[in-house]
């Protein structure tokens, strides 16, 4: 180390200001959403007397598993500047891979699972392939995926719900260790680890600073390229997860799976405070912002508002939650 | 065999070309100056140096092993520093990450790896005190600091991991006049630490000040090697606008 002399201490900050910037930060979550999941669960409470139950809360759970790991997904890539609009196609192809796996060639479970999480991967894989080796941009390249995956699902199925799952793998849709759906098991699951890749390991720390600056990352010797593939070939993964977990679900791969779930999933990320333009985001917060979505979307369900109008709702929150940030970042660098 | 060795090194974008030939080279505890027009060269050179830019032509080596085939990671790890006239910062992240950005220390919790951020904060912080640069508070994201602050930032950066050579693309551009006194101390104690440096800077007293040799690029070429001590501030001038006999007649003198 060069001996540089010591020549003034910057001022440490208060106490105050320190316990204040520690608090939230550590946990990575933005006060907004929590509050904003209040607000929501507290009317959906006034407005409906099934809401507050133990079931009921288990539903909201159970619903919000399979766009969480989508939204666990649309974190880690748009947080490191990109954009993944195949995750709800990939959902549907990938649940028709794991169950034609299962019913047409009668494979065992864990081979079954392995296929329908590979599928997701391998779509992601050639995102990623096509966007960090060909330059194509990463909206043109997973829109268009969007359509492939969608119309590979329904080539592989012909079309048709693929019936008739093994029982060991409906268990991980349908089972309920200690009473808890297994879903939400291993969404909570998933949700840590990822939790854990993205706050406390280089890996994760290198996604945000490409999302930030993919310059810096670069000159800090950061192979941008390489770490952009495996995102998205890990955001396919996790699609093939959420894919796994709907199939098991419903006991059957429908090719029509996760339509305009990518909405959904950039919606509850964004929500949760992920920078649309890359470097913030964390998965708690991803989880604050699938809960108000599952919340919106059960409250609407037990005020029996139909599902078309629920489609508007997401879609309007989305809009809505982007502005917030927007405005609030023009409001912070006002002069 | 000199710390640095830059030979015959060409570059061009597309139709442009922007480097011809270009010859430089580095001593342990030598401060070389590079100075230029706007548009010379200067920042295509030294991002050669780095590996942000691969080089057309030429060969490049540290301490005679040659770096050209190499990633920029790697040749950061051989103790290639350089601070960029963009700065090159996460804006979004805090002073710690930034400065240990690529270089996380990390420590092992069963057998997995997980960043030592109590390590990063302490480090920083006592990278930063040495320097005696003033931050508002070092967990905040950079993109909130003054450009001289974020600066200060992107020096610490290229201080904090035993450099074997510094490059310092324009450093106080930014800096109010008691830190480019700052940068210009840093410069001499990196010196007497035996650290090469390369300073590009268009304030040619500073460079007049604190260097060994200054070499001219014109127009891709470097047209004229000066030891500091032998010329003025008009030859180097001369040399930075071309054409002059003057000119002609230093780079001989730095040939012959
Ligand atoms: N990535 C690039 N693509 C195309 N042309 C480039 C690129 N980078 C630099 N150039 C061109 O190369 C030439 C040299 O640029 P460079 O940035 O090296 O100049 P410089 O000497 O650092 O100038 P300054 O003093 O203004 O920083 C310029 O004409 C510039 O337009
Ligand atoms: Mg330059």
């Amino acid at each position: 180390m060069t001996s540089i002399e010591p020549k003034s201490t910057a001022p440490k900050p208060s106490l105050w200001a320190r316990a204040q910037l520690g608090s939230i930060e550590q946990l990575h979550i933005r006060l907004e959403s929590l509050i904003v999941l209040f607000v929501l669960g507290a009317t959906m409470a006034i407005l409906s007397p099934f809401f507050l139950s133990v079931s009921n809360f288990m539903n909201i759970l159970l619903a919000t598993s399979t766009i969480g790991v989508l939204a666990i997904a649309a974190t880690f890539v748009l947080s490191s500047g990109g954009l993944d609009l195949s995750l709800g196609s990939v959902l549907g192809l990938s649940g028709v891979v794991g169950a034609a796996v299962a019913v047409k060639l009668g494979a065992p479970t864990p081979i079954a699972v392995a296929a329908c999480i590979g599928a997701g991967a391998a779509a992601g894989f050639v995102n990623g392939l096509i966007i960090t080796r060909a330059f194509v941009p990463a909206f043109i390249v997973t829109l268009g995926m969007l359509g492939i995956a969608r119309g590979l699902a329904l080539v592989l199925s012909d079309g048709r719900v693929i019936y008739g799952l093994p029982q060991t793998m409906v268990y991980l849709g349908q089972g309920r260790p200690f009473g808890i759906p297994m879903p939400v098991i291993i969404f909570i699951a998933t949700a840590i680890v990822t939790h854990i890749l993205l706050a406390y390991t280089r890996y994760g720390r290198h996604t945000l600073a490409i999302g930030d600056n993919e310059n810096a990352a670069r000159t800090a010797g950061i192979n941008v390229e390489w770490h952009r593939l495996s995102l998205y070939t890990l955001s396919g993964a996790l699609a093939g997860l959420a894919g796994l977990l709907f199939a098991t679900r419903i006991n059957s791969g429908d090719p029509t799976a996760g339509i305009t779930y990518e909405l959904t999933a950039i919606t509850a990320a964004i929500i949760g405070g992920t920078n649309l333009f890359g470097g913030r985001g964390s998965i708690l917060g991803t989880m604050i912002g699938a809960l108000i979505m599952g919340v919106l979307q059960n409250g609407l369900n037990l005020l029996a508002v139909q599902s078309y109008y629920q489609q508007m709702a997401i879609g309007s929150v989305l809009v809505l939650a982007v502005f917030i940030d927007q405005w609030q970042v023009r409001k912070e660098s006002r002069v | 065999m000199s710390l640095l060795e830059i030979e015959g090194v060409s570059k061009s974008f597309g139709p442009v070309n922007v480097l011809h030939g270009v010859d430089l080279t580095v001593d342990r505890g030598e401060v070389v100056g590079l100075v230029g027009d706007n548009g010379a060269g200067k920042s295509t050179l030294m991002k050669l140096v780095t590996g942000m830019y691969t080089a057309d032509a030429g060969a490049i080596s540290l301490d005679g092993t040659p770096i050209l085939g190499l990633p920029p990671g790697e040749r950061r790890r051989m103790g290639i520093e350089m601070i960029y006239q963009d700065l090159a910062l996460a804006r979004q992240q805090d002073v710690a990450a930034n400065i240990f950005l690529g270089r996380e220390p990390t420590r092992s919790i069963l057998g997995m790896r997980f960043v030592d951020r109590a390590a990063m904060k302490r480090d920083a912080q006592a990278m930063i005190d040495r320097l005696g640069a003033r931050l508002p508070a070092i967990n905040r994201p950079v993109g909130s600091f003054s450009g001289g602050q974020q600066q200060s930032v992107a020096i610490a950066r290229a201080l904090t991991f035993e450099p074997k050579i510094v490059i310092m693309d324009e450093p106080t551009a930014a800096l109010a006049v008691r830190e480019v006194q700052g940068v210009l101390d840093l410069i001499r104690q990196l010196k007497a630490d035996g650290i090469g440096v390369i300073l590009i800077s268009h304030r040619l007293n500073d460079v007049l000040s604190v260097t060994d040799r200054i070499v001219v690029l014109n127009h891709g070429r470097a047209a004229a090697n000066l030891t500091t001590t032998n010329t003025d501030m008009a030859e180097v001038v001369s040399a930075i606008v071309g054409g002059g006999d003057m000119a002609e007649a230093a780079a001989h003198e730095a040939r012959g």
